[in-house]
């Protein structure tokens, strides 16, 4: 089931006016910048569907930016986002696609500065709800409902047993774990949705492993 | 877990409690909070549409675009007059959803009922209910767990995006939503509840997303204002003991099918519809300050 909680229903409380294109976008640009783990210096945004149709009417553009600067849904600042940017030297570019996507509702962002980069794909389902479906190339499905740890990690045996080990030893229970990549033998992907927030500790922990090369911890 | 209307309905009768419980309970046993912490939320989703609605009702609320607003209040003083023709009860509630959707507009705060665009309907018709019912708070904050779980079913059978399924589903779900909410705190059944969602819901079926200039203002205010009135009436005919022929999982399965064959001009696109009447399209030539030949 994709709504899980009542308050997917009844709620969320938020700016107007379109819980898919206003506090959905905001969403998918907090997700963002949750992953992305500093003010970016630039962000690029792509609109597609009815996102790249109707997004000037319904505050798409200053939501998904507001969720880039950290807001929340309810958060009234959202309506001035594109000038608390601009103060913040944040590069803002915004390209409506053709492209036809699986989804009506559904942006890319890309989040950078001189020490990196992340792109990611999110949609914005209704009510307010969103999954985010693609990071940096990798398909995946993140309901941005419960805290999640991704680990890019080297394609190779014990990886997985690695990181489970050292979430078993902090006594973190996995409700949902899903290992994708992109070719065999090269960079990939662990998503795992936890029960409860995770220390930083324990994410350092998970960072010294040999296998892993990045962890990001998001939905706190 | 209830999967669909008839369980939930079947679910409330075995354990001879409300819709609203059965909600609760779930929320409880799903996000493993407790109950305390469940109806203090519900009751600050709560406080956030009564001050949607008391804004709307007592202020000249106005969005950016100028298209929508002061509606609410012409027409609460309407009603002080004593002409109405549809009755006060009706008429405030009508008020009452259109003031949430017009402080929506000008990106006011509100609570998406299921979603912003449809977020007049449920508190339209609750607010109006306080007036005339006396609920207690608890009664209002039960109110929103009735229609939440029937909302709660649309959403993971249907659709509660106009984008995906057309206005159906999102003004359409909140009518039916209200409409089986209102039989529970007028003393009904769960499964006038259902009826009174099927019913409400089998009048918004086919409704298409057709906003002006992209905007969640024309026709969405008024269609708010319509969806308190149908909610209103389909729970008293439920509450009459009338009961729809194709049963409540039936409609939210039409609705659903209606929506994935809808074209998408008429899905939130503002390419069909309203959107490209020669006044929607001049209208939207107006607030974006862009030449009529462009589009």
């Amino acid at each position: 089931m994709k709504y899980k909680s009542v308050f997917d229903i009844i709620g969320p409380v938020m700016i107007g006016p379109s819980s898919s294109h206003t506090a959905g976008a905001a969403r998918i640009g907090r997700v963002a910048r949750d992953l992305f783990g500093r003010k970016p210096a630039y962000a690029h945004i792509s609109f597609y569907g009815s996102f790249a149709k109707t997004y000037r009417g319904h505050g798409t553009d200053v939501a998904i930016v507001g969720g880039i600067l950290d807001f929340d849904t309810f958060d009234t600042r959202i309506v001035d986002a594109l000038s608390l940017a601009k103060e913040q030297d944040i590069e803002i570019k915004m390209t409506e696609e053709d492209a036809i996507t699986d989804h009506p509702n559904t942006a890319r962002i890309v989040l950078g500065d001189e020490h990196g980069k992340i792109e990611l794909v999110g949609i914005s389902i209704g009510g307010g709800k969103i999954e985010i479906t693609e990071l940096n190339g990798f398909d995946l499905q993140l309901s941005g409902e419960h805290p999640a740890l991704l680990i890019v990690h080297n394609d190779r045996y014990g990886a997985i047993a690695g990181v489970a080990n050292v979430l078993a030893k902090h006594q973190i229970n996995i409700g949902h774990m899903r290992v994708s990549r992109k070719e065999k033998g090269q960079e990939a992907l662990m998503i795992i949705e936890v029960d409860q927030n995770v220390d930083q500790v324990l994410v350092e922990e998970i960072e010294a492993l040999p296998i892993v090369q990045q962890v990001v911890k998001i939905n706190e | 877990m209830f999967r669909n209307v008839a369980e939930l309905v079947e679910l409330a009768e075995a354990k001879n409690c409300k819709i609203s419980d059965i909600m609760i309970e779930q929320e409880m046993e799903i996000t493993g909070r407790t109950k305390d912490e469940i109806l203090s939320q519900m009751d600050r989703n709560l406080k956030v549409m009564e001050e949607a609605v008391e804004r709307g009702i007592t202020q000249d609320v106005r969005s950016h675009s100028g298209l929508t607003g002061g509606d609410a209040l012409l027409l609460q003083n309407y009603m002080k007059s004593g002409k109405s023709l549809s009755g006060e009860f009706m008429l405030d509630a009508v008020s009452k959803a259109i003031a949430t959707n017009e402080v929506n507009a000008a990106m006011g705060t509100i609570c998406a009922t299921p979603t912003a665009g449809s977020a007049g309907v449920v508190p339209g018709v609750l607010f109006a209910l306080k007036e005339k019912l006396n609920p207690t708070r608890e009664q209002m904050v039960a109110f929103l767990f009735a229609s939440g779980a029937f909302g709660f079913v649309v959403a993971n059978n249907a659709s509660i995006s106009g984008a995906a399924g057309g206005c159906q589903a999102e003004v359409g779900s909140a009518t039916g939503m209200a409409a089986a909410a209102i039989v529970e705190l007028a003393g009904g059944t769960p499964s006038q509840s259902a009826e009174a969602m099927a019913i409400a819901l089998k009048n918004m079926l086919g409704l298409v997303c057709d906003p002006v200039a992209g905007l969640v203002e024309v026709p969405c205010v008024k269609r708010n204002a319509m969806g308190a009135s149908n909610a209103i009436v389909a729970a008293d005919m439920a509450l009459a003991g009338i009961k729809s022929r194709i049963p409540c999982d039936e409609v939210i399965d039409a609705m659903y099918k209606i929506g994935q064959t809808m074209p998408t001009a008429l899905k939130e696109t503002a390419q069909g519809g309203l959107a490209a009447t020669p006044t929607g399209r001049e209208l939207e030539a107006k607030i974006f300050g862009i030449a009529l030949n462009k589009k």
